[in-house]
């Protein structure tokens, strides 16, 4: 199950994470300081409300900049993005994020579901995703359509995690290519395009 | 090769939809319709038209509520309705309206105003049943707590239980109010301008659209705009990628922009 502890050819690394996610963040963002060719997004469960509270609680947790998403926002290497309140986040081909405020999915919106899919889509095995702790079933089927795509899945380890059934519900479904607890994942993502 | 035909044997022209938002929808319907194979799918909607009309209202987006985004209502009531209250007459267009919860909103906003006898507002969509639901201003009651709530955050004084009558289960909205509004069918791919207008909103439309077919629908909503009129577009859209952007100023940081040059 477990490969080589490197990953390279990335070009896009989505986070997806409902229900005690927040807190792997505020511990993995502080160490990240360059994200070397590949941008990063975060698709978190949230509120719904016209607040940038989430946005603003990354941005003070990194030096790495954190972009507003609008509606066709290119992706740029280097950056953080972070998927808006009551949107869908979605990836189109010429690198930009499109959104969209169609049906929730597994009670969501943003749902990790459909970015993870739309990426597998256009991203293919430049795709790392990683689905953390959480209450509900959303990500299970992404991480599929990424795993199928060529992508790299990373699943947080259910014991590490707050709430176990999001990540125990992917683990049940599918194969990933790492389970991780939080130092893990910290260390798989230094390891991201350095060679 | 959907696309196509779709464009071939009805005239709509999807192919400037974003391609990801596109995709998914017609996933979603060949899904939930039970489809077995993309030819029946395909062929389904080639020759039955009233398939081909569920299509088209399966895979627009129809999500939409009154006083959506509150801050926003509260921004046009306290700012720029008083801008715009000085004009002889007020000409409205709500592009992609869908089932006309925004208009209602803002045949309120024109009320309280005082502004409503001297308004006229546009509706228009793509899809002509959610245009069927706006005519009638009959909305679900269930709706009305958090559409009551929506009211009161955009800085709306009254009961709003006051605007409607409650029937069987749904809320009726008064002729008053949609005396005003003109609802009719109108394609932004294809459609050409057919007004002047003092305020034109358009809240997340674009958003399904591709960045050439927001380029082409910019330009009609800029065609259609009175020079100092304005153009709102959703909480997270933006001119900020459109050549039109040297034309307009933008409202502090609200979505709402104002053309200050021909």
């Amino acid at each position: 199950m477990e490969k080589d502890k490197r990953i390279n050819g990335c070009k896009l690394l989505i986070l997806g994470g409902s229900a005690g996610s927040l807190e792997v963040l505020i511990k993995i963002l502080p160490h990240l300081t360059v994200l070397s060719g590949y941008a990063m997004v975060i698709v978190l469960h949230r509120k719904g409300s016209e607040d940038n509270t989430l946005e603003e609680l990354i941005a003070i947790k990194t030096t790495v900049p954190v972009v507003e998403v609008e509606d066709k926002t290119p992706l740029v290497p280097g950056h953080i993005y972070v998927a808006p309140s009551d949107y869908h986040l979605l990836f189109e081909k010429n690198d930009t994020i499109s959104l969209d405020t169609s049906e929730k999915v597994n009670y969501s919106r943003p749902s990790i579901d459909v970015s993870f899919e739309t990426a597998a889509d256009i991203y293919g095995a430049s795709l790392v995703a990683i689905l953390l702790s959480g209450a509900n079933a959303d990500g299970t089927k992404g991480l599929i359509s990424v795993k199928n795509a060529g992508g790299t899945v990373i699943i947080q380890d259910p014991v590490s995690a707050e709430v176990s059934f999001m990540p125990g519900n992917a683990l049940d479904n599918m194969k990933p290519d790492f389970v991780a607890d939080v130092k893990k994942i910290l260390e798989l993502i230094l390891s991201i395009n350095i060679d | 090769m959907l696309i196509n035909e779709i464009y071939e044997y009805h005239g709509y022209d999807f192919s400037g939809y974003s391609h990801a938002s596109f995709k998914r929808r017609i996933d979603r319907l060949y899904q939930l319709d039970g489809f077995k194979n993309f030819p029946d799918f395909l062929s389904r909607i080639r020759i039955d038209s009233d398939y081909f009309n569920r299509m088209v209202e399966e895979i627009t987006v129809n999500v939409t509520e009154m006083f959506r985004d509150p801050l926003f209502y509260k921004v046009l009531r306290t700012e720029i309705l008083p801008v715009l209250a000085t004009k002889p007459f007020l000409r409205i267009w709500h592009a992609g309206c869908s089932t006309g919860e925004e208009v209602y909103s803002m045949a309120i906003l024109l009320k309280e105003a005082n502004l409503l006898h001297k308004s006229l507002m546009y509706a228009t969509d793509l899809n002509p049943s959610v245009l069927d639901t706006a005519r009638k201003g009959v909305f679900p009651i269930r709706m009305m707590k958090q559409y009551s709530e929506n009211y009161i955050a955009s800085g709306g004084k009254n009961d709003f239980s006051h605007y409607y009558t409650a029937h069987y289960g749904f809320a009726k909205f008064p002729e008053e109010l949609s005396a005003k509004m003109v609802f009719s069918q109108h394609n932004l791919v294809s459609d050409r301008s057919f007004n002047e207008f003092d305020l034109i909103l358009c809240r997340n439309v674009l958003i399904y659209f591709d960045k050439d077919l927001q380029d082409k629908a910019l330009k009609l909503f800029d065609d259609s705009l009175a020079r100092l009129g304005y153009i709102a577009l959703g909480t997270k859209e933006t001119l900020k990628f459109s050549d039109l952007q040297k034309k307009y100023e933008q409202h502090n940081r609200d979505k709402i922009w104002k053309k200050i040059k021909e």
